[in-house]
């Protein structure tokens, strides 16, 4: 079971660097921002997945404290895309 | 009264992310609480005594569940759109106008239609929803508004108004 | 009943990594930005959200999963707001709709 796990693991790591290609190779500046939103919703996989292979529960607040800084990283690069205050 | 009701939501919540019941945590708890509320407060919902009435839950749990079909109806359909050789897609924006009043319903209602087959939503001017469709099905006004919002908006309107 | 609950969970795990993939290859083979966010945001938040109930499944009543059963309404709301956020930004950033596009009324709207 822990085998299958750890092929699961690997799939949801490896689907990350799809990402990374759409952040490099991206043609326009919000192809880019795409790729980091998305990226930043994978890794909270891969920590649920750790957390439940070594069985410690802090990893989980690892991922919550990701989405969190992930959400409000792309709205701020979301509100520079639009040129307005951030108020409106 | 908001700012009580956001306090005691906040120290449910810390009690649950933190999980044990020694003094020095729930000091720290209601000294983070207090915080959060004194600034955040203004920015809650306004009419707290709906938050006590349990037919809104009823409906709640209702609505979860059409939620979570339509999401899972969403997912077959963006499976099947990736992985046809041809991608049929026939993207566009269009406008529906909603008859949902206050802020809170329209946050839920434009957060519902991202997640359903195909739609996205762009922009809330006034009472009028722009969303993107990856695949517009119809132009008439009256089939599509159906289309996105008729699953959603009566649950919505039982909920929160 | 243990070995039960290791199975539920394993299945759970495993639909939401296929959610997963099937958001990855739609970044990848989707031609514009709008309909590559669209089809990454739905399959990747219930890829996510699924290996999150699958945790709960794994770790029963405990603080573990009580931390998993508060991270899917944060990881649901943050996923659709910065979706919403982002799309919008691309429109008022001047990306085309691509030459497919048959309706757009958001053009007036914003004038």
């Amino acid at each position: 079971m822990s085998q299958f796990l750890n092929i699961l693991l690997y799939v949801q790591i490896s689907l990350s660097t799809i990402c990374l290609y759409r952040i490099i190779r991206g043609p326009s500046i919000p192809d880019r921002m795409v790729g980091v939103d998305i990226f930043g919703i994978l890794v909270v996989g891969v920590c649920a997945i750790i957390s439940i292979q070594t069985g410690r529960s802090f990893i989980l607040d690892i991922g919550i404290a990701w989405i969190i800084l992930s959400f409000i990283g792309t709205l701020t690069l979301a509100k520079y895309l639009t040129g307005k205050k951030l108020n409106e | 009264m908001k700012y009580l009701t956001l306090f005691i939501l906040s120290m449910i919540l810390w009690l649950m992310l933190t999980f044990e019941f020694t003094a020095a945590n729930l000091i720290a708890g209601a000294v983070a609480s207090l915080i959060c509320s004194l600034f955040f407060g203004r920015l809650f919902v306004s009419n707290v005594g709906k938050l006590l009435q349990p037919r809104r839950y009823y409906w709640f749990v209702i609505y979860l569940f059409v939620f979570l079909w339509e999401c899972i109806k969403a997912n077959v359909d963006v499976a099947y759109r990736v992985l046809h050789p041809a991608m049929p897609i026939r993207p566009g924006i269009v406008k529906v106008r909603t008859s949902l009043k206050s802020d809170m319903a329209k946050m839920l209602l434009a957060n519902s239609i991202t997640m359903t087959p195909g739609t996205i939503s762009v922009d809330i001017i006034d009472d009028c929803l722009y969303i993107h469709w990856i695949y517009v099905r119809s132009e008439d006004p009256a089939v599509y508004t159906a289309m996105i919002t008729g699953a959603f908006e009566k649950y919505i309107k039982k909920i929160i108004e | 009943m243990n070995n039960m609950k290791e199975i539920i969970s394993i299945v759970f795990i495993t639909v939401g990594v296929l959610f997963n993939l099937l958001g990855c290859i739609g970044i990848l083979r989707l031609p514009d930005t709008y309909n590559r966010l669209q089809a990454a945001t739905k399959a990747v938040t219930l890829g996510c959200c699924s290996i999150l109930v699958g945790v709960i499944f794994h770790f029963g009543l405990s603080d573990a999963a009580t931390k998993a059963f508060i991270a899917i309404p944060i990881l649901f709301f943050g996923s659709t707001v910065a979706a919403h956020a982002l799309i919008r930004g691309t429109y008022h950033f001047g990306i085309t709709l691509g030459d497919k596009c048959v309706k757009d009324d958001y053009k007036e709207a914003i004038k």
